[in-house]
C-alpha cells in the first residue's frame, strides 16, 4: 500500500473520531448546564481548555458564554477542531483514497458533511442543537459500523481503526485532565457542590456511565471515575483498551517493530500507575506524560510507515 | 370502469406517427453516418434503424431515461471538485444513439492510423537523433525551430522499440463527400478513452437486445492491452512489472480517468509525491512495506512538469530525477518526453510527407488541407480567401485563439490579417470542413447533430487501435464545436460487421 494512502485513511479514522467526540462533548455539556442551578460557576469554558484552544479562541471572542463555545466548536471553519473542520477533513482524505474503501462510505460521509456545513450555523441554539448533534454521532457510528462490516481486513482497515484508536485516548485523556483539574482541586473529604453529577456528565461525554455502573459497582466517585477512563482493559473509550486495539492492529503491519514495541510500553505505565497516581497532583503529571508518549507514538508510526524514507531516497522532500 | 370504446386511445398506435419515421428526418447537405441522402439507413445502420423504428417514442423516452439513470448511477465517479468545498456531478452528457461504421470501412481506418502512428514515432525518433527529415530536406529547418514541444533534453535518448507517441489520439472528421480525414494528432496526453468504455457499457444496459443481434464489436480489452503495452516498456523484461498511473490529482479535470484507467489495470494509482528517484537512478514509490521499484509509468503529467530537476519548473506534481532515470533507461514512460514535437499543427501539415519519407508507401487516411502562412504563396492565399478558411494559432489548443472564416466579422478578419503579417509562422489555414451528422435524440425528436471521432492508438512492442473510438458530438444545433467543456457531448460507437449477414 502506499504511504500516502495509509496516512490519509490513517487522518480519516482520526478527523472521524475527533467530530464525534467533540459532538458528544457539547451534548453532554449541555445537559449538564441545564442539571445544574444557574449560579454554579461551571459553563462552557472548560470545553475550550479540553481542546486545547485558548489561544485561538480568545484571539476571536471576548468571552466563553454558551453561543460563542458551541458556534466555535461546531461549525468555525477557522477552528481546525470544529466539527465541520473535522468533517471536511476526513472527507478530503476519503476522497483521494476512495478506491479502497467501500463507495458506500464515502456516500455516506459526502452527506454527513453537507448537512453539517447546512445545518451547522442553524443549529447554535439549544432546541436545534441537540437534534443535529445526534445526527453527527449516529453519522460517524454509521461510518464506523460501515468500516467494520463492508471492508477488507488489510492494511488500509489497519491504518483507519489506529487513527480512531489513536484519536479516542488523546480525547479521553484531554477530557480527565480538565474536569478532574476542577473536580479534584478540593481537598478530600471537603464536599464540592453537585460532584456526583458532574463526574456522571464526565461518563456520559464517553458514554462511559452505563459500563461504569455494570463494572464498577461503586457509586459514581472521582478515583473510581478516573480508574475507569484509564485502565478499564474492555471499556472502548478507556485508554488502556484504546491502545490494545492499536497494538493489535499495529500487529498486522509490516514492520511494526518499533511502534509496537512503544505502545507495549505506554500500556504498561498506564497499567501500573497506582492510586497515588491517580490523586490531583499525580494524575496531572500522569496525562501530561500520556498526551507526550501519545505524540510520540504517532510520529513513530508516521515515521515508519508514511514518510517512505528509503536508504537509497535522495529527495528532499522527505524530510519534511 | 374503462368503457370498452376508451381503450383505442390510450393504447399507443402501433407504428405510424408515434415511432421514428426514417423517412421524416432531415438529414442535410452534409453526410450523415446513419442516413443516405435518400432517407434511407445505411446498410450498416440499417438494423438499428429498423429497431428504433419499431419503438413508441414513449419507448424511446423510457430508454433515455434508463440511459440517464446509469449514467447518475456512475455519476459518483465523474464528480468534479469545487474549491468551494463543495462537489458538482458533472453528469456526461450522452445521447443513446449510437455512431455507426461498418467493419469494412473501420478496417481500413485503422490500417490509416496505425500506419500514420508508425511514421510518426520513426519522425520522432528521427527529429531526436539524425534529423535526416530536414537534411534531406523534407522538413524545413524553421518548423523545428518554432517548435515549442521540441524538447533538446531529450536528443539522443533511445527508448524502446524506438516508439515516443505510445499512447495517440487522432481525431477523425468526414466531410460532405464522405472522406475521413485526421484533423490532428494528440500524442502528449490524450483524455478520452474512459468515456468511450463507460459510454459502452450504459448502451449495453439501454439496448441490450441489439447486442444479442447486430454483431458489434467489442472495445473492452483497451485496458488490458494498454497494460500489455506498457509492460512491453519495462526495463526488466521477464519479470512481472510494476506499473503505476501518474496523476497529477485529484483537482485534474482527468481524474477520472486516470483512477479508471489504474484500477482496471490494476495498477497503483500515484501522485508525484509518492515516488523519488534513488542514488540508482531507478524510481521508487512509497510504501508502508518501505520503496518499491516502480517499472513502467503511465504519465498524465505535461512534459514541463514531469521533473522540476530537468526542466527548472516549480513543479510539486513531478518527480525530481525521473527524466534522468529514464534517460538511463531505468524507467519506462508513457509517453515519452518529447513526443508532443509532432502534434503542432505546422508539423501536422508534413505529416503526409513524413508518411512517404520514412515507410515510402502513400498515406490511407488524409490530411485536411493545410495551407502554412510561413510559405508566401499560401499566404496570399489565406488572406485572400480568410472568408473561407479556419485559421488556427499553430502551438495552441482545444480551439483557442481560432478565426472560422465565414462566421467571422470584417474586423476579426482584418486583426487576423494583422496577425499573420507579424508572425506568419504561427498561423496555420485549412478549409471548413462541414463534418458528418448522427441522428441525435433532441426536445423535438431526432434531429441531425455533428460529430467527430478520436481512436486512441497504442504502440510498443505492439500496436493496437480502439475499435472504434470516442464520438463526440455537438449538441447544439448547428455548432461544430464538439468539446465537452464548449456544449458537447458523446455518443456510443459501433464498428459492426456487415459480413455476417
Amino acid at each position: 500500500m502506499l504511504s500516502r494512502v495509509a496516512e490519509r485513511l490513517y487522518w480519516m479514522g482520526r478527523y472521524l473520531e475527533r467530530a464525534e467526540d467533540t459532538a458528544r462533548l457539547i451534548n453532554v455539556n449541555t445537559h449538564l448546564v441545564l442539571d445544574l442551578p444557574k449560579d454554579t460557576a461551571l459553563g462552557w469554558e472548560p470545553l475550550v481548555f479540553i481542546m486545547s484552544a485558548e489561544g485561538p479562541f480568545f484571539a476571536r471572542y471576548p468571552a466563553a458564554g454558551e453561543t460563542e463555545v458551541v458556534r466555535y466548536m461546531v461549525g468555525d471553519r477557522d477552528n481546525s477542531c470544529s466539527i465541520l473542520s473535522s468533517l471536511h477533513q476526513a472527507r478530503e482524505n476519503l476522497r483521494t483514497t476512495r478506491d479502497v474503501v467501500p463507495r458506500e462510505a464515502w456516500e455516506k460521509l459526502n452527506d454527513l458533511y453537507q448537512y453539517a456545513a447546512s445545518q451547522g450555523e442553524k443549529s447554535i441554539g439549544r432546541r436545534a442543537r441537540f437534534t443535529f448533534l445526534t445526527h453527527v454521532i449516529d453519522g460517524c457510528q454509521l461510518l464506523a459500523g460501515l468500516f467494520a462490516g463492508t471492508m477488507s481486513r488489510g492494511p488500509g482497515y489497519d491504518f483507519a481503526r489506529i487513527g480512531r484508536n489513536l484519536e479516542r485516548a488523546d480525547m479521553t485523556t484531554r477530557i480527565i485532565d480538565v474536569r478532574s483539574a476542577s473536580l479534584l482541586a478540593h481537598a478530600s473529604g471537603e464536599l464540592v457542590p453537585f460532584e456526583t453529577i458532574q463526574w456522571v456528565s464526565v461518563l456520559k461525554s464517553l458514554s462511559g456511565h452505563q459500563m461504569y455502573r455494570r463494572h464498577v459497582h461503586v457509586r459514581v466517585n472521582g478515583e473510581d471515575v478516573v480508574w475507569f477512563l484509564l485502565q478499564d482493559r474492555s471499556f472502548p473509550r478507556a485508554v488502556y483498551h484504546c491502545l490494545n486495539e492499536v497494538q493489535v492492529s499495529l500487529g498486522k503491519l509490516p514492520r511494526h517493530e518499533v511502534p509496537r514495541r512503544h505502545v507495549a510500553r505506554l500500556k504498561q505505565q498506564i497499567g501500573n500507575a497506582g492510586v497515588e497516581d491517580l490523586s490531583r497532583e499525580g494524575l496531572h503529571d500522569l496525562i501530561d506524560a500520556l498526551q507526550i508518549a501519545l505524540g510520540r507514538l504517532h510520529d513513530r508510526i508516521r515515521a515508519t510507515y508514511f514518510l517512505g524514507d528509503a536508504p537509497v531516497a535522495r529527495s528532499d522532500s522527505m524530510a519534511a | 370502469m374503462y368503457s370498452p370504446y376508451t381503450w383505442p386511445e390510450i393504447l399507443p398506435p402501433a407504428g405510424g406517427d408515434m415511432s421514428i419515421d426514417w423517412q421524416g428526418y432531415d438529414s442535410g447537405d452534409g453526410y450523415d453516418e446513419l442516413i443516405d441522402t435518400g432517407g434511407a439507413p445505411r446498410e450498416a445502420a440499417e438494423p438499428l434503424c429498423r429497431y428504433l423504428a419499431s419503438l413508441s417514442t414513449g419507448e424511446i423516452e423510457e430508454r433515455k431515461r434508463a440511459a440517464d439513470l446509469s449514467i447518475l448511477t456512475m455519476g459518483v465517479t465523474f464528480t468534479v471538485y469545487t474549491e468551494e468545498g463543495g462537489s458538482i456531478d458533472r453528469a456526461w452528457p450522452f445521447d443513446i444513439i449510437p455512431r455507426i461504421l461498418s467493419a469494412q470501412e473501420w478496417e481500413r481506418a485503422e490500417a490509416g492510423l496505425k500506419q500514420r502512428v508508425h511514421a510518426l514515432n520513426l519522425f520522432i525518433d528521427d527529429l531526436y537523433h539524425a534529423q535526416r527529415i530536414v537534411k534531406d530536406g523534407v522538413l524545413p529547418a524553421w518548423v523545428l525551430e518554432k517548435s515549442v514541444n521540441f524538447r533538446p533534453e531529450c536528443k539522443g535518448v533511445d527508448p524502446p522499440h524506438g516508439v515516443w507517441a505510445h499512447v495517440c489520439g487522432s481525431d477523425l472528421v468526414r466531410d460532405r463527400d464522405g472522406t475521413l480525414y485526421v484533423l490532428e494528432d494528440n500524442l502528449r496526453i490524450p483524455s478520452g478513452v474512459s468515456y468511450m468504455l463507460e459510454n459502452r457499457l450504459v448502451t449495453k444496459r439501454v439496448f441490450p437486445e441489439l447486442f444479442e443481434h447486430v454483431n458489434i464489436r467489442p472495445i473492452d480489452d483497451y485496458p488490458a492491452q494498454l497494460f500489455d503495452m506498457l509492460c512491453s516498456l519495462s526495463p526488466r523484461p521477464g519479470d512481472s512489472p510494476e506499473i503505476v498511473v501518474l496523476t497529477p490529482g485529484i483537482y485534474n479535470s482527468a481524474y477520472f480517468e486516470h483512477a479508471y484507467l489504474a484500477q482496471q489495470m490494476g495498477a497503483e494509482l500515484v501522485e508525484g509525491s509518492d515516488l523519488c528517484v534513488g542514488d540508482d537512478d531507478c524510481v521508487y514509490m512509497r510504501t508502508i512495506e518501505g520503496p518499491a521499484r516502480v517499472d513502467v509509468i503511465y504519465r498524465r503529467i505535461d512534459d514541463l512538469f514531469l521533473d522540476p530537476e530537468t526542466f527548472g519548473t516549480e513543479s510539486v506534481i513531478g518527480v525530481p530525477g525521473l527524466l534522468r532515470a529514464w534517460k538511463k533507461g531505468k524507467v519506462g514512460l508513457a509517453n515519452a518526453p518529447g513526443a508532443g514535437v509532432a502534434d503542432d499543427k505546422v508539423v501536422y501539415a508534413f505529416v503526409p510527407k513524413a508518411i512517404k519519407y520514412y515507410l515510402d508507401e502513400e498515406p490511407i487516411l488524409p490530411n485536411v488541407p493545410t495551407y502554412l502562412c510561413m510559405d508566401p504563396r499560401h499566404r496570399e492565399y489565406v488572406k485572400a480567401n480568410l472568408d473561407k478558411l479556419v485559421v488556427k494559432p499553430a502551438n495552441a489548443s482545444g480551439g483557442y485563439g481560432l478565426l472560422v472564416g465565414p462566421h467571422a466579422t470584417a474586423t476579426q478578419r482584418a486583426q487576423f490579417t494583422r496577425l499573420i503579417e507579424h508572425d506568419p509562422r504561427d498561423y496555420v489555414a485549412q478549409p471548413v470542413i462541414s463534418l458528418s451528422t448522427v441522428p441525435t435524440l433532441c426536445e423535438e425528436g431526432l434531429e441531425r447533430r455533428h460529430v467527430d471521432l478520436r481512436p486512441f492508438i497504442l504502440s510498443g512492442a505492439a500496436s493496437y487501435v480502439t475499435m472504434g473510438g470516442l464520438t463526440r458530438v455537438a449538441l447544439r444545433r448547428g455548432s461544430l464545436v464538439v468539446n465537452s467543456s464548449q456544449g458537447g457531448g458523446s455518443k456510443d460507437t459501433w464498428v459492426v460487421d456487415g459480413r455476417a449477414h
